[in-house]
């Protein structure tokens, strides 16, 4: 992990400016992030786990860390994914009270700032926040740390079922003059349920116009016993912009975790996702969809720990890549020794509609236990002839049988989406989108 | 309706069929029969417009026009249909929703009115019962996890749907039981109308004990080397396809 010292000199000098104050466990968490970040620097596809995905583009620009910048709840609306008004507004990584809508929850739950929850729950807080998302051999997570000052904190209590879901809106508004240094943001999300509670969170990125931007996301999600969660995340980002973001996740002993990602914005994006399930029982799905046309890339990379025994787990992500995008998917399944019946299954698909589209797909299997299950399986590829033939021949179009067959193939993941306006407003936007690149691809 | 003339068809770079003509009127039942390899499933496939089978010379009219010159859904609209003797399992296709689909391409090109869910469900309840197709085939994705006899039936269903001028059936007895089979032939009697003209490509006569056929025609190593009534069916059955190797063998000069 070493690169010119003078690449990540401004960096470091950045981060010597990182947000100051708070309790005391806060500033030092931030100097760890801090002093991890200037001994890691940036990773470079000489990491087996960055091979495919060179972040030297965000490594050589010099962001700055933007200040709030205006947004308008009539460009939020286009955003708001839910029929209630329970949402947090994240501006630039700055807690937005005049966007957001908090009321009519449940006692005793939490759904604000993060800021304000370091102030006002400054144990619980400390207790989960940096504790999940390891840094220590992760560059863009001790960034992120060294960063942490505001984002949004959610905590559910024990037993609460919440019918409705909670949104959080990360915006970033760019920047509006071109002459002046793009923009960063680290936001981060802290999510806890509690014991036996139920809860739908959806995760919302999205960008103003298009100017380059970077946004270096860190999620922290901890499942309680017997808890559900239901997670989405919405990845709307800008043209030029950079999206790094990491989730990790721990679940309880009979926890139900279930993640869903959808990925339809930005010029490069890599997603992490870290689940352990710590506790027998703990089920955990994680299910990704993503669209890349031009020359975008899509990283993303799985893992899921099984550390105890008796624990499911569910993985399904599908692709669609149309001109010389690039797309990698790595899913690891770690089975611990004592993670006996352990059954883990992950399936992996994409479909190329160029032939300059590449994809780089590698299913990683740690299995340490001998009483397991675990299957895997990837399918790379074009349309199938045989199935546009047969639509053909019932008198279905070219054009129309090869739409049906793509709508079908990113239907399988749209039809688990649990929240009805939020797949309807995937469905129209994923679609659109679609229709762009294959107008492209027609003209062509 | 359909007037075939010396048609050969390459695949692969293979000749397979090496000359063919038939003719085929509105309100007749031609069989094909023929031994593994003779190019009979190929005849099916390329009247049905498939991207790999490539004729080289001849010629196909169908209702007057050049059939070859039209793509696989241009056939399909203008009451052109196969049933396959493979169909294909589209994974993520509601089959109703598929079938609503094919139905509506066809009455658009007639210049009908689209029919809207309700009318769809109601049609389709008249024609499922015929051919014993439940609730749950029809929403289940398309043909996918379904047993050889549904897949045939299903075909069979979407016929019935579409009601084509021409339907060509490759092979749509192989596998079934007897009782599937009954209700496949069902189906296809229950279609038989003075308008409406069928090819049936077997490779068995007992389908022909079910679905009477007008014609007979025997295809051997790519050429229709005999053709009669349905006594040439139970003439096949009893002495086999043996004798009719050296009946193909081209003369050589």
């Amino acid at each position: 992990m070493t690169q010119l010292a003078d690449k990540l000199q401004p960096w470091i000098a950045a981060v010597e400016e990182r947000p100051q104050g708070g309790p005391r466990w806060l500033q030092e968490l931030r100097d760890r992030g801090a002093a991890r970040f200037s001994a890691l620097g940036f990773p470079t596809t000489r990491d087996e786990e960055w091979r495919y995905t060179s972040v030297s583009a965000i490594a050589s620009t010099e962001f700055r860390l933007a200040a709030q910048g205006r947004f308008t709840s009539a460009e939020l609306e286009g955003f708001v994914y839910t029929d209630a008004a329970t949402r947090l507004v994240i501006v630039d990584g700055h807690f937005s009270p005049e966007l957001s809508r908090t009321s009519g929850l449940p006692a005793g739950t939490r759904f604000g700032s993060l800021a304000s929850a370091v102030v006002e729950e400054g144990d619980a807080v400390a207790r989960f926040l940096g504790q999940l998302a390891e840094f220590g051999s992760r560059g863009f997570s001790a960034l992120n740390t060294a960063f942490l000052n505001d984002g949004a904190f959610v905590k559910i209590p024990d037993g609460v079922v919440l019918d409705v879901p909670l949104q959080v809106v990360f915006v970033s508004t760019g920047n509006s003059s071109s002459m002046s240094a793009p923009r960063m943001s680290h936001p981060r999300l802290l999510l806890i349920a509690g014991e036996r509670s139920q809860s739908r969170v959806i995760e919302t990125y999205v960008g103003v116009g298009d100017n380059a931007y970077f946004t270096n996301a860190v999620t922290e999600v901890v499942v309680g016993e017997n808890a559900v969660v239901d997670h989405y995340k919405v990845q709307e980002d800008g043209s030029q912009a950079f999206h790094v973001a990491s989730m990790h996740v721990h679940a309880a002993r009979s926890a139900t975790f279930s993640s869903h990602s959808f990925t339809l914005g930005a010029k490069l994006t890599r997603n992490d996702v870290f689940a352990v399930l710590d506790g027998e029982g703990a089920e955990c799905t994680l299910n990704g969809l993503y669209l890349a046309d031009g020359d975008r890339l899509v990283d993303n990379h799985t893992t899921i720990d099984h550390a105890k025994a008796h624990c499911p787990s569910h993985e399904i992500y599908k692709g669609i890549l149309g001109g010389k995008a690039r797309a990698v998917f790595n899913g690891k399944i770690i089975v611990r020794q004592d993670a006996q019946k352990t059954d883990a299954k992950q399936t992996n698909r994409a479909l190329l509609l160029t032939d300059d589209a590449v994809i780089n797909t590698k299913p990683q299997l740690e299995i340490f236990a001998d009483d397991v299950k675990c299957t895997h399986g990837a399918a790379i590829g074009q349309l199938d002839d045989d199935a546009l033939f047969y639509l053909q021949a019932r008198g279905l179009t070219f054009f129309e049988a090869r739409d049906l067959l793509i709508h079908a193939f990113a239907g399988e993941i749209l039809d688990r989406v649990q929240v009805e306006p939020l797949k309807q407003a995937l469905e129209s936007e994923l679609y659109a989108q679609l229709a762009r690149d294959l107008a492209e691809l027609d003209a062509a | 309706m359909l007037e075939i003339k010396n048609l050969q068809v390459r695949v692969d770079d293979q000749l397979i069929l090496k000359g063919i003509d038939l003719k085929v009127n509105a309100g007749e039942v031609h069989a094909i029969m023929g031994p593994n390899g003779s190019g009979k499933s190929t005849l099916a496939r390329v009247l049905s417009g498939h991207p790999e089978y490539e004729a080289t010379t001849g010629e196909v009219l169908y209702e007057g026009r050049d059939l070859l010159d039209m793509d696989p859904d241009e056939r399909a609209r203008d009451g052109v249909f196969m049933a396959f003797q493979y169909p294909v399992e589209i994974a993520g296709v509601n089959n109703a929703y598929f079938l609503k689909a094919a139905l509506n391409a066809k009455r658009k090109h007639l210049g009908l009115e689209e029919l809207d869910a309700m009318e769809f469900m109601q049609l389709i309840k008249e024609k499922a019962k015929l051919l014993d197709i439940d609730q749950n085939m029809l929403s289940r994705a398309v043909n996918e996890g379904f047993s050889g006899g549904e897949k045939k039936r299903n075909e069979i269903f979407q016929m019935t749907l579409l009601e084509p001028k021409l339907a060509i059936l490759d092979e749509t007895d192989s596998g079934l039981d007897i009782d599937a089979l009954k209700t496949v032939a069902t189906g296809v009697n229950a279609m038989r109308t003075p308008e409406r003209a069928f090819i049936v490509v077997t490779h068995y006569q007992r389908l022909l004990d079910y679905i009477i056929p007008d014609f007979v025609h025997v295809l051997s190593q790519g050429r229709i080397v005999k053709s009669g009534g349905k006594e040439l069916a139970l003439e096949l059955e009893r002495k086999g396809y043996g004798w009719l190797e050296a009946a193909a063998e081209p003369v050589k000069a």
